[in-house]
């Protein structure tokens, strides 16, 4: 413990050993006591990890004056989201009333786990992705800087070959299905997310293959 | 043997105690007393909530309510906000506004939910703040809070540079926030994304939890 030395005093106690012998000591026990207990609540209750945000761009309004048809876009899959389940469709979508070359659109379930979503995505979005390892090991040995990097593989995302994702929700889909779908796609580099209006058809559709 | 009984010098341990205590409570942040709990859902997601933002909550049952960063912002907002709407507020209801966090009433129940303490705003009984197409109050809130908020940006900006510091435009900006809760119906995001959309502002970020990448 900490000691208070008793200082001066005068030189009255001339020889009198005695009284220098019993200093004056102040009892810290409550104060430490007190500093632990503070110290335990704020480490308890500190929260260093500020939240983190996901950011999404969303496309624009199109006006009102001039209506625009869906562009033909290639190298697309639609995934359509109900509680707890996704499904997807690649390219085009055809309708019972208006079939393709291969009949009205079909739809694949797939799921939010690894064995799905994400294996799917890698194997679809595989030109991003090996585009992006070969960029990995050029930032590695130092051939090209952070900021070529970041704008190389911005440049890549947006490529005529790298794919692009339609996201249309049901009314039974919540937040965390949807952002975890847009997570997985984030994971798989996905350059174009256009989260869509969902068609009545593909609604009706969506509600067959989900029950 | 010793005359006194062996004691410890615990003043080392002591002085590290107090400097733990001074560095926690420096460091500590403590969660603004929000009025509604949002569980949000996770990503790999590492960007920081940014400094200057509007943001938008929802509930679980769909709930919207709005939340400015800027207290200089808040209050130009109010201002804009009761002259539209025609509600007269008091100056002290006003400071209270200015200093509030996270809200979600209609600006008719408005004046009623700043004049209540505020343990007794988390009971207060509302449908949030109306952001259907019919009267959609939320849009105002977003439209005003932009531009107020564009404002305080401006003026921060210009205060950085005259400090001889080289700030980047972008980072004054104001921020759009979504805080969605996981299990809310996506429709009800639909709805306020709709609304964020037909004010041109595309950009929009969902606050996450962290969750380990996959390698």
């Amino acid at each position: 413990m900490a000691e208070i030395a008793e200082g001066g005093g005068g030189g009255h106690d001339k020889g009198k050993k005695r009284a220098k012998k019993s200093s004056t000591r102040v009892d810290m026990t409550p104060m430490v006591d007190l500093a632990f207990l503070l110290l335990t609540f704020f480490v308890l209750t500190s929260t260093f990890s500020k939240p983190k945000v996901m950011s999404l761009v969303y496309p624009a309004k199109p006006d009102e004056s001039e209506k625009v048809d869906a562009p033909k876009i290639n190298n697309a899959i639609t995934f359509l989201v109900t509680e707890d389940k996704v499904f997807y469709y690649e390219g085009q979508y055809y309708p019972v009333s208006a079939p393709g070359p291969e009949g009205p659109t079909k739809l694949v379930e797939t799921n939010f786990g690894p064995s799905g979503l994400r294996k799917l995505l890698a194997d679809k979005n595989k030109f991003v992705l090996e585009g992006k390892e070969g960029l990995d090991k050029k930032l590695k040995s130092k051939e090209i800087a952070d900021t070529t990097y970041t704008r190389l593989l911005i440049d890549f995302k947006s490529k005529r070959e790298s794919l692009k994702v339609l996201i249309k929700t049901d009314d039974k889909a919540t937040c965390k299905n949807f952002i975890d779908l847009v997570d997985e796609l984030k994971i798989a580099e996905v350059g174009v997310i256009a989260p869509v209006d969902i068609l009545a058809s593909e609604l009706e559709l969506l509600k067959q293959n989900a029950k | 043997m010793p005359k006194s009984t062996p004691s410890i010098d615990m003043t080392p341990m002591v002085d590290l105690a107090f400097l733990l205590v001074t560095f926690f409570m420096l460091s500590a942040s403590f969660r603004s007393n929000e009025p509604v709990e949002v569980d949000v859902p996770s990503s790999i997601s590492d960007r920081i909530i940014p400094e200057n933002i509007v943001m938008v909550t929802i509930d679980k049952g769909g709930r919207v309510f709005f939340n400015m960063s800027d207290p200089e912002a808040r209050r130009e907002l109010l201002q804009n906000m009761s002259g539209k709407y025609k509600t007269a507020l008091s100056q002290k209801q006003i400071d209270e506004f200015v200093y509030m966090s996270t809200f979600g009433c209609s600006m008719q129940e408005l004046p009623t939910y700043l004049s209540l303490e505020s343990e007794k705003r988390k009971l207060f009984n509302t449908v949030g703040i109306p952001s259907d197409s019919t009267k959609n109050q939320l849009k105002d809130w977003i439209f005003y809070g932009n531009i107020a908020a564009l404002n305080t940006g401006k003026t921060a900006y210009e205060e950085a540079k005259m400090k001889g510091e080289s700030p980047e435009v972008n980072d004054f900006k104001p921020k759009f926030i979504l805080k969605v809760d996981g299990k809310a119906a996506y429709v009800h995001a639909q709805n306020v994304i709709s609304t964020f959309r037909d004010l041109h502002l595309n950009n929009l970020n969902f606050v996450t939890s962290m969750e380990a990448a996959p390698l």
